[in-house]
């Protein structure tokens, strides 16, 4: 579930200005140092949140990326509305963020290696799951089946969209059914999960991974750290949930620097190419 | 409005974020004036009126008893106010309140199914991995006249009862047994029943670093090839991935007065509201009723619930429960074991509605729509990116 719902305008989770103080560790940096950087800190190594659109370009070969599926939008099938109306946050979120939905999918070339991904953006309703990106998910796994093309998923997402209320919880087992087929026919499957990677989003189409990738100092987990902390009355261990805690206790094959990410991902493909 | 007071004691006792505290300390207070469905009382707000009903014809039978008198007419008078109270009270309940019954300390658990409706229940336990988490009963028995692996949250009566089983909140080790076991059982071709009531998986540091995600993620896909049939029934409280995590089925019921939610209506007040005082309103517009469910097409099933719900007659309700799983199944097994699996997948993959939106659709496809965006009703023929 998004821990948090409205995001400021940025592309990039980082502050606004020539000059950019790294959040983390203080340090200033100039903002093309940090974009030639692929939004990682060079001083810390911090690797902040990208919208989806820069990560399509990071990842892919120039100019490869064809998207499918680029229209759907949610029908709001539980009439919802909190203290403001699902549909009227909808459309803020669509007009901040120039996008229809939490994920893009489509085909793309990753150092010359064809393959179907999707990607989510973390600034649209914290990268939630409802009906369009549940479908966006299942009709990317399918297609990589029947073209017989790796599947890469990036990950990024608060879990579930409460605003879709079980059909968004629906979403999780139709992903997973998907990608449970997709493995069935044999494709190989890579998870990139990115900060945030949790709830329903984690316990579904993301952790069914062949190969599970994390970016360094990701949030990756079910609960969240703050609903672990009042369960449990007691402060959370230096670093819980955090990749290299999942690193440590088995559950992620991978860390990679984003910088590596393609060639680690072409590495991947060409050992499993069949 | 007439269910404003009963809303009131929801906002005075949830705290603003999460609801598996919020059960646990209503389950267990004792019951005062401000906390009426304590364990002691187990009568929610708005069932008091027919609390002092069911009391007062108590009181009357235990009189005429005493003093050989004849009170008959008199009580014959109050049971039908009583029956035509119930019916009242049950059929105009708000979500809230579906989800109070839903907590009911006396509804019927898990292993008080198993007790009134499967005959040599064979437990088995463990995961084979890591150890045998309680929250998560699995084994055979023979229901309905089935051979079935049937796999439960339990969420426990009694204090000592609950902690054991860790209030129905299953660790990653519960998820594992249950997939184990129905691995034992599409292995001999004997059918899946799983019965959900849970608050939600256990968010604690433990289930984090044993995997929790990957358990119920696992679950999920494994269930959903599973070459066996499975049914899933939420009888209690269907929370969240918890909850999924043991529904992947070819046919979902949920019975009358459970609730089968995304998030439990505190935690989605707490986040979206900022309060969980507002968990009335959360509950409300999250359509988490069974009847919202049968609406939204998300379910196959409605389990009928004797008058009352089924804390006033489990007898009747697990009777129910047996004879929609032994009919289900039997039309189940008569499928061949292919077209199951296409079923199963079919049916979750197509929920979910969304708009396409016009104009600038994918090329080729045949189902686009004019510049005006259609709605696509849930479960209809979903866009296919191979169509």
């Amino acid at each position: 579930m998004p821990e948090s719902i409205s995001q400021p305008r940025r592309n990039v989770d980082v502050p606004e200005g020539l000059w950019i103080r790294c959040t983390q560790c203080s340090a200033m940096i100039y903002r093309r140092i940090l974009e030639e950087e692929l939004h990682v800190c060079p001083e810390c190594g911090c690797h902040y949140r990208v919208d989806v659109r820069t990560r399509i370009n990071q990842l892919n070969d120039p100019g490869t990326f064809e998207e499918f599926l680029p229209n759907l939008e949610s029908s709001d099938p539980l009439e919802f509305s909190d203290r403001i109306t699902y549909r009227e946050r909808l459309a803020k979120v669509k007009a901040e963020t120039g996008e229809t939905e939490a994920m893009v999918v489509g085909k793309g070339f990753i150092k010359g290696r064809p393959l179907i991904m999707g990607v989510m953006n973390p600034f649209f309703i914290m990268g939630s799951m409802g009906a369009v990106v549940g479908e966006k998910v299942s009709a990317a796994a399918e297609r990589a089946a029947s073209e017989s093309l790796p599947l890469l998923m990036v990950t990024c997402s608060g879990g579930a969209r409460m605003m879709e209320g079980m059909v968004s919880l629906t979403q999780m087992a139709k992903t997973s059914a998907a990608v449970g087929r997709f493995d069935q026919a044999g494709g190989l499957y890579i998870v990139v999960m990115t900060d945030p990677t949790t709830a329903g989003v984690a316990a579904s189409f993301a952790f069914l991974g062949d190969v599970i990738l994390a970016e360094p100092g990701a949030l990756i987990g079910f609960a969240g750290p703050r609903v672990i902390a009042n369960t449990i009355k007691t402060t959370l261990p230096e670093g819980f949930q955090k990749a290299e805690f999942m690193l440590e206790h088995g559950f992620v094959d991978r860390i990679v620097h984003r910088r590596d990410l393609r060639s680690e991902i072409a590495r991947i493909i060409d050992y499993c190419n069949k | 409005m007439p269910h404003q007071h009963r809303q009131n004691w929801v906002r005075a006792s949830s705290p603003p974020w999460r609801g598996l505290f919020w059960y646990i300390t209503m389950s267990t207070q004792p019951a005062t004036a401000a906390n009426p469905a304590g364990a002691i009382g187990h009568v929610l707000e708005f069932e008091k009126p027919l609390a002092k009903m069911e009391q007062e014809i108590q009181r009357l039978e235990t009189l005429q008893a005493e003093s050989g008198r004849d009170y008959s007419e008199v009580i014959t008078t109050i049971r039908e106010q009583l029956q035509n109270a119930l019916r009242q009270s049950y059929a105009n309940l708000t979500a809230v309140e579906t989800v109070a019954v839903a907590r009911h300390p006396r509804r019927p658990l898990v292993r008080d199914y198993i007790r009134l409706i499967a005959e040599d229940f064979c437990e088995l336990h463990g995961d084979k991995l890591y150890g045998d988490d309680h929250a998560v009963v699995c084994g055979f028995a023979r229901l309905a006249g089935h051979r079935v692996m049937l796999i439960g949250h339990q969420k426990g009566r009694e204090w000592r009862e609950k902690i054991e089983v860790n209030f129905g909140c299953a660790h990653p080790d519960g998820y594992r047994k249950a997939l184990e076991k129905m691995k034992l059982a599409a292995k001999f071709n004997v059918p899946v029943v799983c019965l959900v009531d849970t608050p939600g998986a256990y968010p604690g540091v433990e289930a984090e670093e044993r995997g929790i995600a990957r358990a119920i993620a696992i679950n999920l896909m494994e269930m959903s090839r599973l070459a066996t049939p499975v049914v899933a029934v939420v009888v209690g409280e269907g929370g969240s991935g918890g909850a999924l995590g043991l529904a992947v089925a070819d046919q979902v019921a949920v019975l009358e007065h459970a609730y089968y939610s995304v998030i439990s209506p505190e935690g989605c007040a707490g986040i979206l509201w900022k309060s969980g005082e507002y968990a009335a309103q959360a509950a409300e517009a999250l359509r988490l009723t069974a009847a919202d469910l049968k609406r939204l097409d998300l379910i196959d099933a409605i389990i009928p619930e004797p008058l009352g719900a089924a804390h006033r007659n489990p007898e009747e309700t697990a009777q129910n429960l047996a004879t929609w799983i032994g009919k289900t199944l039997r039309d189940l097994r008569r499928l061949k074991p292919e077209s199951l699996l296409r079923r199963r997948y079919d049916r979750w993959r197509k929920i979910g509605s969304f708009f396409v939106e016009g104009g600038k659709s994918e090329p080729g496809r045949t189902d686009t729509k004019p510049a005006k965006r259609a709605r696509r009703p849930t479960k209809a023929a979903a866009v296919q990116p191979e169509a």
